[in-house]
């Protein structure tokens, strides 16, 4: 077995025995970046350099016995979204093709605080903006499992690499399901958390009231370390919370008192059957453990699409109007004598692919006057209903079980032309971004064609704690971890 | 200035139009910092050398919202009477622009942190009370530079140094119906929000703009009229100039009978006219929104109540307590507090010195016009409150005579010595005794038989020539009461010896 197969609290044993070195672990995963990420394309940018000189230097500090973090020296990808010092950042975007940010993300500092080895930057849709990893400018990703299949999106480099062994850990975010989706369909974990836990300074902001970055890994434990590691306030976020980085410590807390809620709404038409066994078999395991199971209803989920994509294409229209030629970034190559909206025009035009263009031209209509009402605002009162649901369901359980995609991964080039039934594949993951709470994707089985399903688990805001405990309690039961996508047992 | 608002009269002498006007007050807040950076706000300094990503508006960068901001905004909240919203929100507005980092501005629209006050101004009809609409919390825009302008290069450039700089809308109801009144109220406002430090309001760094609507209607009608926006207006002449142009605009098109059409008119100083900005149907839809990087901002009773305690008295109350204190006329007192450092000065003077008009007549009259004629400010006046007011007292206890006064004065701003010094130096104490001055008045009467002989023959008027060479006489150091009292003593043993 291969250190790159590993996951990171086993190679931190390693690590700690001195049975091995960061430099051994960073060769490894760009072994097997050099050998077959040409097929996949999780990457954007490698900075191979600097994860040598950093993974040496972490070595070298453990070797002179000081005291490191537990994901000391282990090697992350991070998702083109989060700005990284001077390492060019593209949000898979033309218009930010050649940026290289002057500032680190909050979340870069943290990781490279805890002697993170940094790797590269992941490929995903542009800005953030779809379920498949396919509208990104510097090409597609492709599913490890499966060549032919999309590795979800948007986070879709962050789930491939960690999934093709390229990565041990990575960063991704999450919007509507940008994590979990992924996650779920390349067969890793993914954590969506909370709203306000993690820090989004140096996050490029999709819709603001919904971004949230976290941790996509080979198990729960890898998921409840990066966690650790990532979260807390920031003072240059305001919407960032104090919250303690124990997650790690509790993850064995016993689940036999915990009552599950299973939301009627979530098992419905346009969910595969073979999808629904699967999380239907996963709650049985967890029955298994102990765990009550209790009915549960979330009324207004089936308003949830069309109020995400209301209230994120407003907030995105306007984040995303600073792309304008002016200070950063593509600019249109002038002929003399262009007018300063023309310039603006033809940048935009130019800069932006075809989904963010209608994203845009999306959230521009629903906020302007004589809409605003009718869209921006009703969207935001649905919005709180759906908070509202939660919170009743709540009163009755600790956390809620779900599929975290309607399907397996689906095909390249499959629904890219059929935006409508592409955002359908975030009707289960885009409630949890509305109501602010977290979430987590986990591996519950394959399908006949060997395609991995993911098991969401949601939890009362702040509350990772529980869906935590709840994945890693069903991860041991299950061992779904140890299918790689050779399809082989380890 | 004309007060045309006054004067746009018929024929007959009857006003035809009322008019209606609102004002938008843009006030740059002195905090030191920007409102959602660490960035400074110096005025002046080096293009782009005061700015950060944040300011800038780079990718992934969040706003936070400065705590002094809030306090200044707070403070003049107070000063102008209003009620607070203790729950509110700042807003996205969109529009692009390039001097406009992030195409959208941070503002405060659908929850201002206040609303509803009102300030009074001072008419010669009485006391008017304008309305407040809203007080909200913004930030600036940077600069563009048309370098095209300079024939230097062929771009266009933008200076971010003022992005981000915190700004205080003021939004007053349309209260006002005359040019004159609009004077009045922007002298008022900007009075208050100096005297409560909450903005220094330097015109000539655009800590100051001003944007006016303004429409016209027949008198009796209660419908207002199209209302015409007017942007760009930099300083109170600016203001002035512009309201005048419009009226007298709109005035004519309505003896025209044509229809005056509702607006957005730009002030071009140069030209002195307003043209058409955008038309209502070419209005921006700033797409208002909540802005989701920033919190709801609760505020605090116990920080209100905190900063009103702490708020410095007021223009008005000021003038009432001085009229009533120090025994000074309505009009000495509206002179003295018309600043809060002349103000200031005053007070420490009046402290020292106990004659407050005798203050009040040196602070407004001769140290005053010093101060002109150098160009210079109360501010950084050379000569202390505490010098001022010995050189006051010397003056009243009748060691120093008023002509000699003046003189120390003007030495002292110069040279900065005390009045004492400048005194003993120049030999300029008062003669008050008899003795002294006697020799003097004698010497006088008999060099100017002329005069001695109108006086004689009944031309009592004459006496005021002779004090005056007396006084020359003495380099001005003879006491002019004892002086005239010797005088006409003398005169008249001279005018019954005849």
């Amino acid at each position: 077995m291969e250190l790159n197969e590993l996951t990171a609290h086993e190679i931190r044993n390693l690590l700690e025995s001195g049975k091995t070195s960061s430099e051994e672990v960073t060769r490894a995963v760009f072994a097997k970046i050099d050998r077959e990420d040409g097929q996949i394309g999780a990457y954007i940018t490698l900075c191979k350099e600097w994860a040598f000189d950093r993974a040496k230097t972490v070595d070298r500090k453990r070797k002179d016995g000081q005291a490191m973090p537990p994901l000391a020296g282990i090697p992350i990808a991070i998702k083109d979204n989060i700005c990284t010092r001077d390492i060019r950042t593209t949000c898979s975007s033309k218009i930010l093709e050649n940026f290289f940010p002057p500032y680190q993300a909050t979340v870069v500092e943290k990781i490279l605080a805890s002697d993170m080895v940094p790797i590269g930057k992941t490929n995903m849709d542009e800005f953030a903006m779809g379920s498949s990893t396919e509208t990104s400018f510097f090409g597609v990703t492709h599913n490890p499992w499966n060549l032919e299949m999309i590795p979800g999106g948007s986070s879709g480099g962050s789930a491939a690499s960690v999934a093709n062994d390229e990565a041990i850990v990575s960063l991704g975010s999450d919007t509507g399901g940008s994590i979990r989706q992924p996650a779920g369909m390349c067969g890793v974990v993914g954590l969506k958390p909370t709203y306000g836990k993690v820090s989004r300074f140096g996050l490029i902001a999709f819709a603001s009231s919904l971004d949230q970055i976290g941790p996509l890994t080979g198990d729960v434990e890898d998921s409840a370390l990066l966690l650790d590691a990532i979260c807390g306030h920031d003072a240059r976020d305001s919407t960032s919370v104090d919250v303690p980085a124990n997650h790690a410590k509790a993850l064995s807390g016993s689940i036999s008192k915990n009552i599950i809620g299973i939301p009627d709404e979530y098992f419905v038409g346009g969910l595969e059957t073979e999808v629904e066994t699967a999380v239907r078999e996963a709650i049985k395991v967890l029955e298994g453990l102990g765990a009550k199971l209790q009915r549960v209803s979330l009324p207004h989920t089936d308003y949830a699409i069309a109020t995400y994509y209301i209230i994120a294409t407003a907030e995105a229209s306007s984040n995303l109007a600073r792309y304008d030629g002016v200070k950063y970034g593509y600019r249109h190559k002038a002929e003399k004598g262009l007018s300063l909206s023309e310039m603006y025009g033809k940048t935009r035009s130019e800069g932006f692919g075809v989904e963010v263009k209608r994203r845009i031209g999306l959230g521009t209509y629903t906020l302007s006057a004589g809409y605003y009402d009718a869209y921006y605002l009703k969207a935001q009162r649905v919005r709180t209903l759906i908070r509202n649901d939660f919170e009743k369901a709540f009163g009755k359980c600790d956390c809620i079980i779900a599929p975290t995609s309607p399907t397996a991964a689906f095909r390249i080039g499959e629904k890219i032309d059929n935006p409508l039934q592409m955002y359908l594949s975030d009707i289960f993951t885009i409630p949890a971004n509305l109501a602010g709470i977290p979430a987590i994707s986990i591996p519950c089985g394959l399908t006949r064609d060997g395609l991995p399903i993911g098991l969401q688990i949601m939890g009362k805001a702040f509350d990772e704690t529980t869906i935590l405990q709840t994945a890693y309690a069903y991860e041991q039961a299950a061992d779904w971890r140890t299918i790689t996508p050779d399809g082989n047992k380890l | 200035m004309t007060d045309i608002g006054k004067n746009s009269k018929d024929a007959k002498g009857k006003r035809q139009y009322e008019i209606t006007i609102g004002l938008e007050v843009h006030a740059a807040l002195s905090t030191t910092t920007k409102i959602f950076c660490a960035c400074g706000t110096k005025f002046g300094e080096a293009p782009n050398s005061q700015t950060c990503p944040v300011c800038l508006g780079m990718p992934g960068v969040l706003p936070v919202l400065n705590e002094n901001v809030v306090k200044y905004a707070i403070r003049a909240a107070l000063a102008l009477n209003c009620k607070f919203n203790l729950l509110n929100k700042f807003d996205r507005k969109n529009y692009y622009y390039p001097d406009l980092p992030k195409n959208y501005q941070i503002s405060q629209d659908y929850l201002p942190i206040a609303h509803d006050g009102c300030l009074d101004i001072f008419l010669s009809s009485g006391k008017r009370k304008i309305r407040i609409n809203n007080i909200h919390m913004e930030e600036d825009a940077g600069k563009n530079l048309h370098a095209g302008d300079t024939g230097l290069l062929d771009a266009s450039l933008v200076d971010f140094n003022r992005a981000g700089v915190p700004l205080l809308e003021i939004v007053t109801y349309p209260d006002m119906h005359s040019v004159g009144e609009v004077e009045k109220l922007m002298t008022a406002l900007r009075d208050i929000l100096m005297y409560t430090g909450v903005a220094d309001c330097k015109m000539e760094e655009g800590g100051l703009r001003f944007e006016a609507n303004i429409s016209l209607m027949p008198f009796g009608q209660t419908d207002l009229g199209p209302r015409v926006e007017m942007k760009n207006l930099n300083s109170f002449k600016t203001v002035i100039k512009a309201l005048n142009y419009e009226i007298r605009r709109q005035e004519k098109s309505l003896r025209q009978g044509e229809k005056v059409t509702q607006e957005t008119r730009l002030w071009d100083d140069k030209s002195g006219e307003t043209s058409p900005m955008r038309s209502k149907e070419e209005a921006h839809d700033y797409r208002y929104f909540p802005e989701p990087d920033l919190v709801p901002l609760v505020i605090d009773e116990q920080l209100i109540e905190e900063i009103r305690s702490s708020l410095a008295e007021l223009p008005a109350s000021k003038l009432e307590r001085f009229c009533k204190d120090y025994g000074l006329s309505e009009y000495d007192a509206r002179v003295i507090t018309s600043s809060r450092a002349l103000a200031d000065f005053y007070e420490e003077v009046a402290a020292v010195c106990k004659e407050p008009k005798t203050v009040s007549n040196w602070v407004t009259g001769e140290l005053q016009g010093i101060l002109n004629e150098e160009k210079r400010d109360i501010g950084d006046c050379p000569i202390s409150p505490e010098q001022l007011a010995e050189l006051l007292s010397l003056l009243s206890k009748g060691a120093v005579s008023a002509p000699s006064a003046k003189i120390i004065l003007r030495d002292m701003f110069h040279s900065g010595k005390s009045a004492k010094a400048i005194i003993e130096e120049k030999g300029l104490s008062q003669i008050s005794d008899e003795k002294d001055i006697r020799p003097a008045v004698k010497h006088i009467i008999n060099t100017n038989t002329g005069i001695v002989d109108d006086y004689c023959k009944g031309k009592e008027k004459a006496i005021g020539a002779l004090i005056g060479k007396v006084m020359k006489e003495t380099r001005g150091r003879a006491d002019p009461t004892k002086v005239s009292q010797i005088l006409r003593e003398l005169l008249e043993e001279e005018k019954r010896s005849r």
